[in-house]
Formats: C-alpha cells, sequence, structure tokens
C-alpha cells in the first residue's frame, strides 16, 4: 500500500510539473505538452490503494474524472497511461482517450469525465460475474459530489436487489469544484444511503489507508463470497484545485496547508515504524516508486504523436465498409 | 463574451424578482465559464443557487419553476452532459407546450457550453446544435460575439418559451483559455434585444456564401481574408438563431452567389450541414451551382492535439471548401 501511494503521489506531482511545462506564463489549457483538462487526486490516497489492495486482475474497476491513483493501485499499465495522457500513439487508448477515458482491459480498469456514469456498467460487471457463477467482483469509484446522481442511486437499488458482488466507494474530499459538500446534500455521513437500499454501509474517516484496507476487506469478501453489494464511504483530502488552472477563490487559504499537515502518506509511514520498519527501508521504496515514475514519464515523451488519420479509426471495431474493402482485397465478387 | 452575457442576466435579474438562475458552481465560483460571473455578491445564493450534481433533478425543477411562473436560467456545464437529463429537457422542458394544447408554457433558459479546440476528448468538446435542434419545441440560439451575447439572451429570458442558449467555451474570454479576438465586440450599456430568426451577414461577398455560427464564423471570417487575397470574395453569415432559422437572408445570399458553403462544428451526419443545404435545395434547386460541407467528422472527438486538429474545421477547411465550391 505504501509502494502505490508514493507512487501515485510522486506521481501527480510530476504531472503537474510536465502539465504546467508550455503553460506558463500565462496559463492556456489547451497549450504545452499535456492539453486539455487535469484533474490530480494528491491527498486522496488511500481510498485508491486500502481498496484495491483486496482486488485481482479480473476483478472490475471504474473511476471517474480523477483517475490516476486508483488506476496505478488497480495495476494499470503505468507507461502506457502516461503515454496515453501525453496524447501518444502508443497511449492505452492510442491518445484518444486522455487522462478522463482510460482504458485498460488487462486489468479491467475503465474511468469517465461524467459524474456517475461508471456506476452502472460496475453493476453490469458484476450481473455479468454472477451469471457466470465466477467470483470476481466489480468497484465503482464516485465523489461525494456524485452521489445526488441518479445513476449511482438506480444502481444501488439495482445491485441490491439482484445482490450483485460489487461495492461502491465514494471519495469524500468535501468539494465538489467549488461546491462544499453541505451545499449539497443534507446526509453529512453519506454512507447512510446504503440504509435505504437494504445493503451495508460504512464510512472510514480520517483519510487512513490502514482503516480503509480494514473496511474494504470485508466489503470485498462480502460481495466475493455471493452476499451483495456494500457503500464504502472515504474521507480523503483534495491538494490540489479541482482541476490544474482552477483559481480555488472560493476555497479559504487555510484549508490546504492544514490539509498537507495531515498527510495519509505520512500517517502510513508513522503506522509502518510502529510496526518495526526502519526509514531506510521506506526510503528505498519511495525511491523505487520514484524512478517507476520517472521511467513512465521518459518512456511517454519517447512515444510518437499519433497520425491524424489515425482520428477516423476505432469508431466500430468492424466498420461499416470495410468488410466490402476486405472482400475486395480477397477478390472476393459484389 | 461572458461579461455581456451576464450583463443582461444582472438587469434582468434586477428588474425581474422571478428570474433566478441555478447550477452546478454557478455562485461562488461564477461559473466554470463565467457565464454567472459576480452575480452572487449582488444577489445572494437564493437567486443564484448552486444545486447538486444532478442534472434531471434541477434541470427538471427548472422546468417546474417555469410552469409555474417563474423564469430561471438553468446552466447545463457542459452541453455534453445532456444525457443524464435529457428526458426533462426534450420529454418535458420542449414538449409541455404542445402537449398541453398551449396551456402550459415554460419560460426558461437553459444555457450550456459546447465546443473544442482544447483536446479534453470525447465527453467535453462536442458541439451537439443538431441534438437540440432536431428535437422540436425549444428555441435555439447561439451567439458568436458580445454584442449578440447580451442582445440574445435578454430576448431568451423575456421569450415565453424555453430557449437553449448555447455558448463555445472559446468566445468566452476566459483567463485559462484564449478566445480570439472576433467576439471582443462593443456592448452598450443600456438593455437591447436582437430578434431571434435574423441571422447577421458578417461580410458581404458576390462568390459563395458562407453559412456558420459560433466560434466557426471567426474561422470563417479569416478565412473569407485569405480567399480575398486571391480575389474570391466570400459572404460570411452567421445565423446567430437555429430555432427559429432565418431563410430569407440564406436564401437571398445563395440566389446572389449561386455556391453554397456550410461550416458546423457539430457532426456532419444528420445535422445542421445536411439541413441547411436542403433547405436550399427545397427553395430554390436551380439556383444552387455548388454545394460544400465542413463539419466534424463522424467520429467522437479524440484527445490528443493531432487527432482533434485533423477533426475540428479550422480556417483552412473553411478555404478549401470555398475554393472547391469555385471549381
Ligand atoms: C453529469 C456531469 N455533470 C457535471 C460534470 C462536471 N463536473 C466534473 S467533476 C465535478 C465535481 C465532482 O465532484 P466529486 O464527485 O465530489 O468529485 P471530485 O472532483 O471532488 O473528486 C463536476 C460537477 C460532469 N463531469 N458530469
Amino acid at each position: 500500500m505504501f509502494t502505490d501511494m508514493v507512487t501515485a503521489r510522486h506521481y501527480e506531482e510530476r504531472l503537474q510539473e510536465e502539465y504546467l511545462e508550455g503553460k506558463q506564463p500565462a496559463f492556456d489549457i489547451s497549450a504545452g505538452q499535456i492539453p486539455g483538462e487535469l484533474h490530480l487526486a494528491a491527498g486522496q490516497e488511500p481510498a485508491a490503494v486500502g481498496v484495491c489492495q483486496h482486488l485481482r486482475e479480473d476483478d472490475t474497476v471504474t473511476a471517474p474524472h480523477r483517475p490516476h491513483h486508483v488506476a496505478i493501485a488497480k495495476g494499470v499499465d503505468l507507461d502506457r497511461m502516461t503515454a496515453e495522457i501525453f496524447g501518444r500513439q502508443t497511449g492505452l487508448c492510442k491518445g484518444k482517450g486522455g487522462h478522463m477515458h482510460l482504458f485498460d482491459p488487462d486489468v479491467n480498469f475503465a474511468c469517465s469525465g461524467i459524474i456517475a456514469q461508471g456506476c452502472p456498467p460496475a453493476v453490469g460487471a458484476a450481473l455479468a460475474a454472477k451469471k457466470r457463477g465466477e467470483d470476481s467482483v466489480a468497484v465503482s469509484y464516485l465523489g461525494e459530489g456524485a452521489i445526488s446522481q441518479g445513476g449511482f442511486l438506480e444502481s444501488l437499488n439495482l445491485a441490491s436487489l439482484h445482490d450483485l458482488p460489487v461495492v461502491f466507494v465514494v471519495e469524500d474530499n468535501d468539494w465538489a469544484i467549488s461546491m462544499p459538500k453541505e451545499r449539497v446534500t443534507n446526509v453529512s455521513n453519506g454512507a447512510k444511503r446504503a440504509e435505504g437500499f437494504e445493503m451495508p454501509g460504512e464510512r472510514v474517516d480520517y483519510n487512513d489507508a490502514v482503516a480503509v484496507y480494514e473496511a474494504a476487506d470485508g466489503a470485498i469478501e462480502r460481495a466475493r463470497a455471493g452476499n451483495g453489494p456494500t457503500l464504502l464511504e472515504v474521507q480523503v483530502h483534495r491538494h490540489m484545485g479541482h482541476f490544474m488552472g482552477d483559481p480555488e477563490t472560493y476555497r479559504p487559504d487555510e484549508e490546504v496547508p492544514r490539509l498537507r499537515r495531515m498527510d495519509p502518506i505520512d500517517r502510513l509511514a508513522d503506522d509502518l515504524r510502529d510496526a518495526g520498519v526502519s526509514d531506510d527501508e521506506l526510503e528505498e521504496l519511495r525511491e523505487t516508486a520514484e524512478s517507476r515514475v520517472e521511467d513512465a514519464i521518459a518512456y511517454a515523451k519517447e512515444q510518437p504523436q499519433p497520425d491524424p488519420e489515425e482520428a477516423y479509426e476505432d469508431a466500430f471495431v468492424n466498420p461499416p465498409g470495410a468488410s466490402d474493402a476486405a472482400a475486395a482485397d480477397a477478390g472476393g465478387d459484389d | 463574451m461572458s461579461r455581456a452575457m451576464v450583463e443582461a442576466i444582472r438587469t434582468e435579474m434586477a428588474a425581474d424578482e422571478e428570474v433566478f438562475v441555478m447550477g452546478e458552481d454557478v455562485a461562488d465560483y461564477g461559473g466554470i465559464f463565467d457565464s454567472t460571473q459576480g452575480l452572487l455578491e449582488e444577489f445572494g445564493h437564493d437567486r443564484v443557487m448552486d444545486v447538486p450534481i444532478s442534472e434531471t433533478g434541477f434541470i427538471g425543477a427548472g422546468v417546474g419553476a417555469a410552469q409555474a411562473g417563474m423564469r430561471p436560467i438553468v446552466e447545463l456545464m457542459f452541453a455534453d452532459f445532456f444525457g443524464v437529463a435529457m428526458d426533462q429537457i426534450y420529454n418535458g422542458m420542449a414538449k409541455n407546450t404542445y402537449m398541453s394544447g398551449g396551456a402550459v408554457n415554460v419560460p426558461m433558459v437553459l444555457m450550456t457550453a459546447v465546443g473544442g479546440g482544447y483536446n479534453d476528448a470525447a465527453q467535453h468538446s462536442q458541439t451537439l446544435y443538431g441534438t437540440f435542434t432536431h428535437l422540436p419545441g425549444m428555441k435555439v440560439v447561439v451567439p458568436s460575439t458580445a454584442y449578440d451575447a447580451k442582445g440574445l439572451m435578454h430576448g431568451a429570458i423575456r421569450d415565453d418559451d424555453p430557449v437553449v442558449y448555447m455558448f463555445h467555451k472559446r468566445l468566452m474570454g476566459l483567463a485559462w483559455m484564449p478566445a480570439p479576438p472576433g467576439p471582443k465586440t462593443a456592448v452598450p450599456e443600456e438593455e437591447y434585444t436582437i430578434p431571434f430568426g435574423e441571422a447577421d451577414v458578417k461580410r458581404e461577398g458576390g462568390d459563395v456564401t458562407v453559412v456558420t455560427l459560433g466560434l466557426h464564423v471567426h474561422r470563417a471570417l479569416d478565412a473569407a481574408e485569405d480567399l480575398a487575397e486571391d480575389g474570391i470574395d466570400a459572404e460570411v453569415i452567421d445565423l446567430r438563431t437555429l430555432v427559429p432559422l432565418d431563410e430569407e437572408t440564406m436564401l437571398d445570399s445563395v440566389e446572389k452567389t449561386g455556391r453554397l458553403v456550410v461550416v458546423d462544428e457539430d457532426y456532419r451526419s444528420f445535422g445542421l450541414t445536411g439541413e441547411i443545404v436542403a433547405r436550399a435545395a427545397e427553395s430554390n434547386l436551380d439556383a444552387l451551382e455548388a454545394v460544400e460541407r465542413v463539419a466534424m467528422p463522424d467520429v467522437p472527438i479524440p484527445y490528443a492535439r493531432p487527432l482533434e486538429e485533423e477533426v475540428n474545421p479550422d480556417g483552412e477547411d473553411v478555404a478549401a471548401a470555398v475554393r472547391s465550391a469555385l471549381e
């Protein structure tokens, strides 16, 4: 867990640097080597690692628009993910998806830029597992801002009704862009929503990776054993703006420094030290993680840009008209 | 352009207690695209309402409030997100006047950001004029300059029908997304309206008619300047509103030039370009010597810069289409 957390953190910090290159002095979202929006998850790592630690490759994860920490914890190919974020031809999605739309079918990971859009497909993955008699599970991540969305509530109902092996993980970072949690819900403990659907709900406070790990253990176990869905709400903190370039004028000045003082990585490091892990060992894990990130970024930058003509490919796996051309190539008749 | 829009909203809110704004991040943030900047300070959270991320809920609530006689301005942050709320939009907002035989009306403005050109990929870059205009019952407004943005917004709020107000992100003058100079037109302080259904001839010319709207008005004007150097005289028409559509201006122009180029940032198939060409053909097939369409090809909008540049029409694409229409 520690390794994944420091990998994710270093990754976010490095992406931030790379993103800003070419966008200075006047910030222009479309300039630079990583264009488009970039939503960073520094400070939210416990929700990713505490849950994904229990998952196998054949388990499905759907993540929202802030996906990197979850992708890393799920084992998404870091080189190809980074190449995708840099918009390169050899990226996970050949440069078509970008940072909010990463797909890695090898580890059953997907994410999306539409709020709560990942919930129903996670239910679908769980449904498929159940129909086939497999013991894989699905995990759907969403923010606390997303829990008012119909797709989420409909998913809870469907999952509960059919006892599906799915765990909904709400990352409560207190903010939905500029909207503080209290302005979008009267239910401060989001896990309570589970009650209305007759499923277990649990909230984990203090952005604590170990506590998330323990809560997720029960939830995933329950799902794998065929006992149905769980709703987990995890308190996390968003260290950065909603997206890079967000002026954050809505946020109290003191908040970010205060959150950084409660850093979940420091906290886990303390726990590990208490358990007898030495500073040297921690440092070594950190260095390995950092060099993996550096390698991924170096790899991404070396990759070719996509050829413009590729824009027309991949809308279908079986493009209309292509079979005619193939038939003609093969000398087939009309 | 954002300041002009906000100016109109502010004036209408001050004049009429029934006007209010509702949407995600419209209060403290002032709208992600500055469409409500500064309104919170003047009118408070009761009249500039942040809402939960629940488009079905709050857009539907806008429909209900409008039917109750209020004049809500509801923001759908990106047009791309319409999917989660389309039922409220097209089965309610758009149809209730008709289904009720005119007994009910929905004086609501649904404003939403459109357009790409900043590499935000397939879920945040669409223009979707065709989707909203295809469904009957909503007026659809697309400003391309600050002057038009203000006049059209006054008209949209005062209109007793539902109006979809689609603004292009690139025209707003955001700190983080530079706008071309075109939209920064002078804006009179006093209120004024621009009648719906009156296209604007942004450049007169006798050789070819270029019909477009939104950001692409500016791309077409740039192309027209380049073409002028080669002695090609293009007329550029900014539609400004799609429903109602000003056929007359467009058709008169085609009659004069004989050549029609339609430029759209929305998808090519079953959309605006086909519609405009069809109207020209229906009205006077004989006047048409050549027709060209410039639009997004039928693929979702890709992320990587070379790919997005390939699919999103620019000035060169417009110029090439004009030349080809003249061949
Ligand atoms: C259906 C839909 N509505 C609105 C948005 C715009 N949007 C993107 S992120 C976001 C806030 C999300 O907040 P939360 O779910 O708490 O996640 P966080 O960003 O805090 O991680 C909003 C409103 C969207 N992407 N999709």
